[in-house]
């Protein structure tokens, strides 16, 4: 309870909160989601519908829950960070057993209102909880093994549930997010070390062992590592994704062909244009100042987040601002490193651009923490 | 349970630490984002771009319009129709099942083909118009245009398709096109982006294949907006190519569907050729085939009916038929011994009706002989033995180089499938070829045109024609490419004795005006029309000397594949010559009686330009040919006889 330890008398009260509000990250937020209606409205070639009018609703819906969210005070979403975390663990079983299945994977539930993707929502709460955690645990503690084990448990139990639907990305995104929280609370560096190395070598035992008697991976999974590594060794098949964003991407230039000039898009040689890809189009029709503006908006909103963190004395208020900025940049550096060859496409849509209800309300929600963090910070 | 307040700053010390690492990381890996845009998009943004281009632009190629075939007098004898063609687009249609009952109920269309459409549609991308029927009439596109909007998805569309509309007449002449096949493309060397277009129609065989690279053109193409599926978005421009160039043949469309339609009911063949200039006035081949059935895609029943039938219609018997020539050879023979000085010029050889020649007997085709007989009476009457005799004296190697000069046992460079070079055989030929001495023997058969000697009706017009003027005269078969005139087939003299030609024509005459000549009953009366020939009857059996004791079989109690070929070749007139006509009746019989009749028939066509007056032909033939010309004239197509486009 650090929060009793601070003199709360000057934390704001009431309706003046709006003026505490870290007004420069609404702004950010909003431009970039701008942004994304831009692109929404492009890639339906010059229409409203079907994307750019829910995608507003929802962002609508999500900066009003980002301002119910900055209202609260931060240590009551401490108190149930537990809570949330059990909630979207027994969201995430739900959709083990009674998800619906589309696209080939198991994640949506239909909570008969909405159509809920627990998975979002676990990139939070699971931030949410650990540092929770960390905030309750003694400092000496911090780099105790069995207090290092308990919250690497936190993490991979819904890492594995997300894993199974299958849903590399969020995986990713979960156990990189949650592991960055432990590494910011002080846990050892030798942990990471340890984690790091031992993944290095994973990755040198899996290339070595291929065509020994000991191949550690299928085939097929080293054809997919293949792709991946050389689209154009298969431009017709599992490449052809990716081929055609870089020619999306590459083909913008400086200035990009146009609003709503992008040939890649418009004649649908892109996939998926209006979720994972929009980059793309954004990078095909705006060219290089626009992709690089975005990017920088990205990094605004990071550097934003990094320096609200950094002048909050309060445990879980840091670490939870620091985690859900971790969150956001992974969102959009897989995002964009997937797209422009530099990783695997895993499926993780650009944040507050790429079109989806779960992950923008999530997000805004989560913004609203960062608020809420940044509102009730002690003084 | 409050925390010392050293525990909140420890705390918050780490974690700023901690945080700037984790923020310097995130601006580094940002940076590398940043980095690769700029690598993409800045350096490498013109290889993207052309990638761009090439996703989204597809050439397409426009076919160009295939050029015509004209006859000498510019009528059509190979045309471009307008193709009406109904397509439909499965995406437009809605229910498919119902809009093509919808239109079967308007228009009659074969099961065959609408299944066949029915299978592409599915296999095809939804928004790619697929063929349901060709060659509607207009009446059934006015029917489909009318009910527009009761078929959703189906239009009307014109293309061009070729059409030969003299059918038969000129099949063996202009050939046919088809769509171009695997076969074609791995025999042929040429690199057209036009071949690969599917169904694109290439000449297969005659003129249309001979010419193919006039008649094509050269393709023109307009480049075009595609999406990722392949629908076309839009067209962004479009160059025109060039038609194919016109051709104008030699051929006289009247006087070839005349031959075609006199030679009706037999295997035959005929050449006309211009001693002006070498021009082919006719080559009718019977009998003959329909090339329309080709284009349209000939039905397998068709097509085994025309391989399986023994008269061959889809062989050119006047160009590629290749048949020992007989008598018509004994002009070559003479000319030879002339020549060459072997043979005085009114030197008589005893017929007594066979010659022997170490000890093998070759006969005469009058049995008891002809007596003392010179060079005008032995072709006239066509005594053999004369010819065995003097082809001893002047030996086989300088008849065959007389062959040759004359035109025959070498190939005449003529657009038309599969020219027969025939064969002038000597000593050099039988030893390299057969691995054989020559005989005396071989040279006795040779000398009547029979054993390995071998000619086309082609080459043997081309012999008389050489024979009539003392010139080399080449066939020609292309009149005027794109209006440019050819070269003139009539060439230089062939340095041979007027004398000597003088008395071989004088003999020719004779045939067919002297009473006591072969062809005496084929002679023309009119005075300036009269025809000079040679007939000829070749055996294609051995006659043994069994049968020869007990009397030769007539040729009528013979099967037909084993009676003789009747040959014959004529010129007229006999002054100022102006045609050469050779004939072929596989296994007619007789040249005087099978061929010479149709000869005749021929040149007094193409001398009259039509129907010759009756008082052209002996009295006593009138009626019976007057019946003739009747039954032609019904049968000659409507329009044949007067229609002209020049």
């Amino acid at each position: 309870m650090s929060y009793l330890a601070h003199n709360t008398q000057h934390v704001p009260t009431g309706l003046r909160k709006i003026w505490y509000i870290n007004w420069p990250l609404v702004m950010l937020l909003s431009a970039v989601a701008s942004a994304g209606f831009l692109m929404l409205y492009s890639v339906a070639g010059g229409s409203v519908t079907p994307w750019m009018e829910p995608q507003i609703k929802r962002f609508g819906l999500g900066m009003v829950l980002m301002f119910i969210v900055a209202m609260v005070p931060i240590w009551f979403w401490r108190n149930m960070a537990f809570v949330a975390y059990a909630g979207s663990l027994v969201l995430l079983l739900g959709v083990e057993f009674f998800g619906e299945v589309r696209m080939g994977a198991q994640r949506w539930i239909d909570l008969k209102f909405m159509v809920l993707q627990p998975s979002e929502l676990t990139k939070i709460t699971v931030v949410m909880f650990i540092a929770a955690y960390y905030d309750w645990l003694p400092l000496e503690k911090t780099s105790r093994p069995l207090w290092v084990a308990l919250p690497v448990i936190f993490i991979l139990v819904p890492t594995m549930l997300v894993l199974k639907q299958p849903d590399l990305g969020t995986a990713l995104l979960l156990l990189v997010g949650g592991a960055t929280v432990m590494f910011l609370a002080g846990v050892h560096w030798a942990y990471f070390a340890t984690v790091v190395s031992a993944g290095i070598g994973g990755v040198v035992a899996v290339f070595e062992s291929r065509g020994t008697s000991w191949q550690l991976l299928k085939d097929y999974q080293y054809r997919r590592i293949d792709t991946f590594i050389d689209p154009s060794n298969d431009p017709l098949g599992a490449g052809y994704h990716i081929t055609q964003a870089k020619i999306a991407l590459g083909s913008g230039g400086w200035t990009g062909r146009g609003f709503m000039q992008g040939t890649q898009s418009r004649l649908n040689f892109l996939p998926e244009k209006h979720t994972d890809f929009i980059f793309t189009t954004l990078a095909e029709e705006f060219g290089f100042v626009g992709a690089s503006t975005l990017l920088l908006l990205y990094l605004l909103i990071v550097v934003f987040c990094i320096a609200s963190a950094l002048g909050n004395r309060d445990r879980f208020a840091a670490l939870v601002t620091l985690g859900i900025a971790m969150t956001f940049f992974l969102f959009f550096a897989v995002n964009m490193s997937m797209v422009m060859g530099l990783a695997p496409v895993v499926g993780v849509p650009l944040p507050l651009v790429s079109y989806g209800g779960s992950a923008m309300l999530v997000l805004l929600v989560a913004f609203g923490l960062v608020q809420s963090a940044h509102v009730h910070r002690p003084r | 349970m409050k925390r010392p307040p050293k525990d909140i700053i420890a705390s918050s010390r780490t974690i700023s630490r901690r945080a700037l690492v984790v923020g310097a990381s995130q601006i580094a890996i940002m940076a590398v984002l940043g980095w690769r845009m700029r690598s993409m998009q800045v350096e490498h943004a013109d290889e993207f771009r052309l990638l761009a281009e090439e996703n989204r632009i597809n050439i397409r190629l426009l076919p160009p319009s295939r050029g015509l075939v004209f006859d000498r007098n510019g009528i059509a004898i190979a045309d471009n129709e307008q193709n009406y063609r109904v397509v439909m687009v499965r995406e437009d249609a809605g229910d498919v099942g119902e809009v093509l009952a919808r239109l079967t109920e308007i228009v009659d269309i074969a099961p065959d083909d609408l299944a066949r459409a029915m299978e592409e549609m599915q296999r095809r991308s939804p928004f790619v118009p697929v063929t349901i029927a060709e060659r509607l009439t207009w009446e059934d596109v006015a029917k489909i245009n009318l009910n527009t909007p009761a078929l959703p998805g189906i239009s009307a569309e014109v293309g061009q398709s070729r059409v030969y509309p003299w059918g038969a007449d000129l099949a063996h002449v202009v050939g046919y096109v088809g769509p171009v096949s695997d076969y074609d493309l791995s025999r042929i060397d040429d690199q057209d982006p036009l071949l690969q277009i599917p169904k694109f129609q290439i000449g297969k065989t005659g003129a249309e294949n001979k010419l193919e690279h006039t008649l094509r053109g050269s393709a023109g193409h307009r480049r075009i907006e595609v999406n990722a599926v392949g629908r076309v978005m839009r067209e962004l421009d479009r160059q025109e190519g060039d038609a194919g160039k016109d051709v104008q043949l030699t051929i006289d469309n009247r006087l070839q569907t005349y031959a075609q339609a006199r030679l009706d009911g037999e295997s035959a063949g005929v050449v006309v050729i211009d001693l002006e200039n070498g021009d082919l006035r006719a080559i009718a081949s019977a009998p003959s085939f329909d090339p329309n059935l080709f284009v349209r895609g000939i039905s397998v029943t068709d097509w085994t009916g025309l391989n399986e039938d023994k008269y061959r219609p889809l062989s050119a018997k006047a160009v590629q038929g290749t048949y020992p020539p007989g008598s018509t050879f004994k002009m070559v023979t003479a000319l030879a011994a002339m020549e060459d000085g072997v043979l005085a010029a009114d030197e008589t050889v005893y017929c007594p009706g066979y010659t022997d020649v170490y000890g093998i007997r070759f006969h005469c085709w009058k049995n008891g002989g002809h007596g003392n007989i010179d060079l005008h009476d032995s072709l006239k009457q066509s005594c053999d033995c004369y010819y065995y005799e003097i082809a001893q004296r002047v030996g086989i190697d300088k008849m065959a180089a007389m062959a040759r000069k004359l035109g025959l046992g070498i190939r005449h460079d003529l657009p038309l499938s599969a020219v027969a070079s025939g064969l002038a055989p000597d000593k050099e030929w039988k030893s390299s070829v057969r691995g054989e001495d020559w005989r005396i023997g071989d040279t006795v058969n040779a000398s009547i045109g029979q054993g390995y000697v071998l000619a086309s009706p082609l080459q043997l017009a081309v012999m008389t024609a050489r024979i009539a003027t003392g010139h080399e005269i080449t066939p020609r078969l292309v009149r005027l490419i794109d209006g440019v005139e050819q070269p003139s087939g009539r060439g230089e003299s062939l340095g041979l004795n007027e004398n000597t030609l003088r008395r071989v024509r004088a003999a020719m005459v004779d045939v067919c005006n002297n009473r006591r000549g072969t062809a005496y009953g084929t002679r023309i009366l009119t005075q300036g029309y009269e025809m000079a020939g040679k007939s000829g009857t070749s055996q294609v059996r051995r006659i043994t000397a069994e049968e020869r004791a007990a009397g030769v079989t007539r040729n009528e109690d013979l099967p037909w594949e084993r009676r003789d070929h009747a040959l014959f070749v004529s010129y007229a007139p006999i002054e100022n010559p102006r045609y050469a006509v050779a004939v072929i009746v596989e296994h007619g019989g007789g040249g005087s009686s099978a061929a010479a009749p149709i000869a005749r028939d021929v040149i007094l066509q193409a001398q009259y330009g039509g129907a010759p007056p009756l008082d052209a032909y002996p009295a006593n033939q009138r009626s019976a040919i007057e019946q003739q010309q009747r039954r032609i004239e019904a049968r000659i197509p409507m329009g044949a006889k007067a229609q002209s486009r020049a």
